[in-house]
């Protein structure tokens, strides 16, 4: 249809089109111009040694190691909870109950309200509850765990959408050659959505590795090597929160930081955008790759 | 859809894979119940002993001298909230319009994803421009740079990639006969857009402006780094201002009992607030649905 009122309006002047291409052209530079600026001050300071060594002087100095596994163990843990529950889920939505089904709309509507939660609600709810209630302290645990809360309602979304898109015919003829329910969904359903989980997967780790104020109250600010899950570790979204807010001097490290997580991100979305295209051109199916 | 009927068929009788799946959706599904219970809990002690009207009613927010006014921060979170929002509404609307009816469809494909790259990038990271370019273009201005304006331009930059996604959605989900009738009328590409599309599309836009309130009200990190965070209504957009999250992220580390308490507190007056913006969003949905039955 954009085509169809171009064509149209090409022998006409619009007054309109000149301003909105101003503004938004003018819209999207300002976002270039803040990634353009960090990794222009951070760039230099990425190096082999940046990466693998641990910090010192309170990140000024040395690298950013210990942080990098931080993060990662959060990471592994917020997955390593919230996927299982998510894929569980969905399959109860989709396979198990109908969409008009009481429980079906009750899971739904209280998973629309957790997506809206504020972050920092997370936070202090984790903070109770995981660190306090649970007696797990300020750890990589209470972290990934507080996260998998809040990247569930997301995961539950991409995966009940990509389950939903597995065409009728394979569940009739898993039904035919007489699967079990458990069997079919293991053997059919799960294999063929399993592009659209990846995908919906790595969108909720890039909003768990861009949350910060979240693994503030939970994980912690030690910037050590952890020894255990149960040991208090820095993400590195913590890292440039307190290397730019109180740490004198810490800017540089801050920016360094700043680049190597833009530089994640950029992988994550890439990384989805060519499942996205590659399980279009297999299977002909849309994969939604915003969360 | 019917897909859980051929699978219910397979099998009527008791499964293994059943009771994980319901236990899995019985989990997700009451976790929101458990998070404000836990919150409930925590705040119970300023309730009881404070009183709810004391959270407006005090003098000022003291509270480890037992002055617990919420006023101030509620008012900034509403304030910097309203001010993205106002700048952020009409620019993501006319990027939308933009790539959904004006740019070809190669920019507007790259347009699109660049946005979604955008609103994925971590609050931190413009919470870090902020305090290092931005704050000191507002103080050269008008000292001492960390301020409401400040605030307010960083959230607009937060909130603004998701806005423009959700109102391009609801725009080109308007059903081509409006398209088709505006054109047999004569109408040139900006009435149509204007005076048929965007009415047709309104309560997915407002859905749009809703969801952004939400991110605005909620976000902490970026706005604590470069709002100045004093507890005091501002007289200008040039004064320092404290939002209730960068409230709780300030204080969380060092407050204890009733302080502590009166932080849940704060979050629960929060968490109204998403309720009521899911709420909005349901019913303007709702809305859009039965409209779009009707069209």
């Amino acid at each position: 249809m954009q085509i169809d009122l171009i064509a149209v309006e090409s022998r006409r002047r619009d007054p309109w089109a000149a301003i909105l291409w101003v503004v938004s052209l003018a819209a999207i530079s300002v976002f270039f111009c803040v990634l353009a600026d960090i990794v222009w001050r951070g760039a230099g300071q990425i190096s082999w040694s940046f990466i693998v060594e641990a910090p010192r002087n309170a990140g000024r100095a040395g690298g950013i190691g210990s942080i990098v596994v931080s993060t990662v163990l959060i990471l592994l843990v917020c997955l390593a909870t919230a996927l299982p529950l998510a894929v569980g889920a969905a399959l109860f939505l989709v396979e198990v109950v109908s969409p008009v089904h009481p429980v079906s709309r009750f899971v739904r509507v209280s998973l629309d309200t957790l997506a809206a939660v504020p972050s920092v609600v997370f936070g202090l709810f984790g903070n109770a509850f995981f660190c306090v209630v649970l007696g797990l302290g300020f750890s990589i645990l209470s972290g990934g765990l507080t996260l998998a809360c809040m990247i569930l309602p997301l995961l539950i979304r991409t995966t009940e959408s990509s389950i939903r898109s597995v065409p009728q015919r394979y569940r009739y003829a898993a039904a035919a050659l007489g699967f079990t329910k458990g069997r079919t969904m293991v053997r059919v359903i799960l294999p063929l959505a399993s592009p659209g989980i990846l995908v919906g997967t790595l969108l909720g780790l890039g909003r768990a590795i861009a949350e910060t104020v979240v693994l503030v109250f939970t994980s912690g600010y030690v910037d050590r090597m952890p020894s255990s899950l149960l040991d208090s570790g820095r993400s590195l979204s913590i890292h440039i929160f307190d290397l730019s807010m109180n740490v004198p001097g810490g800017e540089p490290a801050a920016y360094g930081t700043a680049v190597m997580l833009v530089c994640v991100l950029l992988v994550i979305n890439g990384v989805v955008l060519c499942l996205a295209k590659l399980w279009k051109s297999r299977t002909g199916l849309n994969v939604a790759t915003a969360a | 859809m019917s897909s859980h009927l051929a699978l219910r068929v397979t099998n009527p009788g008791f499964s293994l894979a059943n009771c994980i799946l319901w236990g899995a959706a019985t989990i997700a599904g009451t976790l929101i119940g458990l998070i404000v219970f836990v919150v409930l809990a925590a705040a119970m002690p300023a309730l009881s002993n404070v009183g709810l009207e004391r959270f407006v009613t005090d003098a000022s927010w003291h509270p480890t001298s037992d002055q617990f006014n919420l006023a101030p921060l509620i008012v900034g979170t509403l304030l910097v909230a309203a001010g993205a929002l106002a700048l952020a509404c009409p620019i993501s609307l006319a990027a939308a319009v933009f790539v959904t009816f004006y740019a070809p469809p190669s920019i507007a494909t790259v347009y699109r994803r660049l946005m979604e790259l955008f609103a994925g990038v971590p609050s931190v990271l413009f919470g870090l421009w902020g305090l290092v370019v931005l704050v000191p273009l507002i103080a050269k201005l008008s000292p001492p740079g960390a301020s409401l304006l400040a605030a307010i331009l960083v959230v607009t930059l937060m909130v603004l990639p998701t806005i423009m996604l959700i109102a391009a959605t609801s725009l080109s989900s308007v059903p081509i006969e409006h398209l088709h009738g505006a054109r047999a009328l004569g109408f040139s590409r900006a009435s149509t857009i204007f005076k048929v599309i965007i009415p047709a599309a309104r309560s997915g836009l407002a859905a749009a402006a809703v969801l952004g309130a939400g991110r605005a009200i909620g976000e902490t990190m970026a706005v604590m780094m470069v709002a100045g965070n004093v507890v005091k209504i501002p007289d200008s957009i040039y004064d320092p201002v404290r939002t209730l999250s960068a409230n709780i992220a300030l204080e969380i580390a060092y407050a204890m009992d009733l302080h502590r308490s009166a932080l849940f507190v704060s979050a629960l007056v929060m968490i109204a607030f998403v309720v009521v913006v899911v709420w909005a969003l349901e019913l303007l949905t709702s809305k859009a649905a039965f409209q779009a039955n009707a069209d």
